[in-house]
């Protein structure tokens, strides 16, 4: 399921798929904002995302929907080496 | 997920976690530089710049079945989340019909829901059954 992709001097970087919702005010003086707002909710479908990773040996992009008919963990945590 | 690139996932994994387990980590070890994807998750803490003990249950609709999420110095429970997995695949088995009580583990009694239970609950289940 998830690609490989060869590893460039850039950093590999993803993010969510589609666009994310942008919150704009209507008066012409304000500024506007544009805010990432999180979209998380129990009983609703998870936000889509592609991400690059490291997954035995190699370099893949990972898409949050290819895995839609299985049970999926999904983990975040503050980094690596980070002890607990 | 960590906002680590894979270089560096690359490095934790082959001299540190591999020698943890064998053959290192199994699953794809994501990155999220910029803390996009765990923004949007509600677990990017933008001030320190990392994201938190996120932990979502997924089912294979893509729904979210449950969350938990802790400051950095706590880590999880890895036997709850797999508990809590099974019981998810209990009741999506069951369509509904079953339910996992406080307490529940594989191959305790379940509740089945209906205008028959309702105040019965304390016949069938007893509260040493939430600690046992």
């Amino acid at each position: 399921m998830p690609e490989e992709f060869k590893a460039g001097c850039a950093r590999p970087t993803g993010g969510p798929v589609g666009e994310p919702e942008a919150k704009v005010k209507a008066k012409p003086d304000e500024t506007v904002e544009k805010e990432v707002k999180s979209m998380v909710m129990i009983g609703r479908k998870a936000p889509d995302f592609v991400a690059p990773a490291y997954l035995e040996g190699k370099f893949v992009n990972v898409k949050l929907s290819e895995y839609l008919g299985k049970w999926v963990l999904l983990c975040f945590y503050p980094g690596d080496f980070t002890f607990v | 997920m960590s906002i680590d690139s894979v270089f560096v996932h690359k490095m934790w994994n082959d001299n540190e976690l591999s020698k943890m387990v064998k053959g290192g980590v199994p699953f794809p070890m994501l990155s999220d530089a910029g803390g996009k994807v765990g923004s949007i998750f509600g677990v990017y803490d933008d001030q320190a710049g990392v994201e938190t003990r996120g932990r979502f249950i997924i089912d294979p609709d893509g729904v979210i079945q449950g969350y938990e999420i802790l400051t950095p110095p706590v880590g999880r429970n890895i036997a709850e989340s797999l508990r809590q997995l099974q019981a998810f695949q209990l009741v999506r088995k069951s369509q509904g019909a079953e339910a996992t009580p406080s307490g529940w583990r594989p191959g305790k009694m379940t509740l089945k829901p209906g205008p028959d239970l309702v105040g019965k609950v304390w016949e069938v289940w007893k509260t040493e059954m939430a600690f046992d």
